[in-house]
């Protein structure tokens, strides 16, 4: 949001609203990603265990399947509408799990269909998500080269 | 079952998505800017071996955030670059983070194609 020139009673208006205002606010929105987010990896684990027990993996592996079926999960919410509604209570608690990641990708990629599926879907989709890959992936590769040479 | 993982998967993945939101809710950063900001840190912690103790720990409760990819990322590519060498870095790069990228890719094209835009 554009920072707009406050005449200095206007400004210290905005301070003593923000005293009264925003803390709740913080408090509130805070402990809803805590407990949603919390409630999210809860989940998660129970598709570890769950893959773990059912296909017969090592906890590690089991954590591919699961977290395959949390983006299927992020995806069909994203799909049906229901995500953003459930990302008002929750923020960051599902935003920052890969729900997050899921809902990203198909809702730029429900966002862009009108510009086609090759030029809208194909190429949009990962307009939000693509950031977090290319950080994750340079970093990665820093840490791995630093890592081969001091070895 | 071990129920600790359990609350340990609660508290720790609640904790994250917690700081994730007072970070959100107390600078200008947008929420693309705090997950890529958290994948680079995966990445970093990966590195120095820090993050797998944590999944050790708390399950889905480490392994379900964004943090988790950067992990994998560095993970991969370390990991193979011990194996074949300098090479590694590349070919290993996704060995881990295969399942994530592949799926968002395939359920996110279908959902897109399948689907009509709401509000």
């Amino acid at each position: 949001m554009a920072k707009k020139k406050l005449n200095p009673k206007q400004e210290k208006y905005q301070q003593k609203v923000k005293k009264y205002e925003s803390k709740p606010a913080l408090f509130k929105n805070a402990f809803q990603a805590f407990v949603s987010g919390g409630l999210v990896c809860l989940i998660g684990q129970g598709f570890i265990d769950f893959y773990a027990a059912v296909m017969n993996l090592p906890k590690k592996e089991a954590s591919n399947p699961a977290v395959a079926t949390m983006i299927l999960i992020g995806a069909l919410l994203t799909a049906f509408g229901v995500f953003d509604k459930l990302a008002a209570y929750a923020g960051a608690g599902l935003s920052v799990p890969v729900t997050g990641f899921a809902n990203s990708v198909v809702s730029a990629g429900l966002e862009f269909k009108e510009e086609g599926l090759v030029q809208g879907v194909g190429a949009k989709i990962f307009s939000l998500a693509g950031p977090v890959i290319t950080f994750g992936v340079v970093t990665a590769f820093f840490v791995g080269l630093i890592h081969a040479l001091i070895r | 079952m071990n129920w600790m993982l359990y609350v340990n998967a609660f508290w720790v993945g609640g904790l994250i998505c917690m700081l994730s939101q007072l970070l959100f809710d107390t600078t200008t950063l947008n929420m693309g800017q705090i997950l890529t900001g958290l994948t680079v840190l995966g990445g970093i912690l990966g590195g120095f071996g820090l993050y797998d103790p944590l999944i050790e720990f708390a399950g889905g409760g480490a392994a379900m955030p964004i943090i988790s990819f950067g992990n994998s990322l560095a993970k991969g590519a370390i990991t193979e670059a011990e194996r074949t060498g300098i090479i590694g870095i590349l070919t290993g790069m996704f060995e881990l983070t295969s399942t994530g990228i592949t799926s968002a890719i395939v359920f996110g094209f279908l959902a897109a194609v399948i689907f009509k835009p709401k509000g």
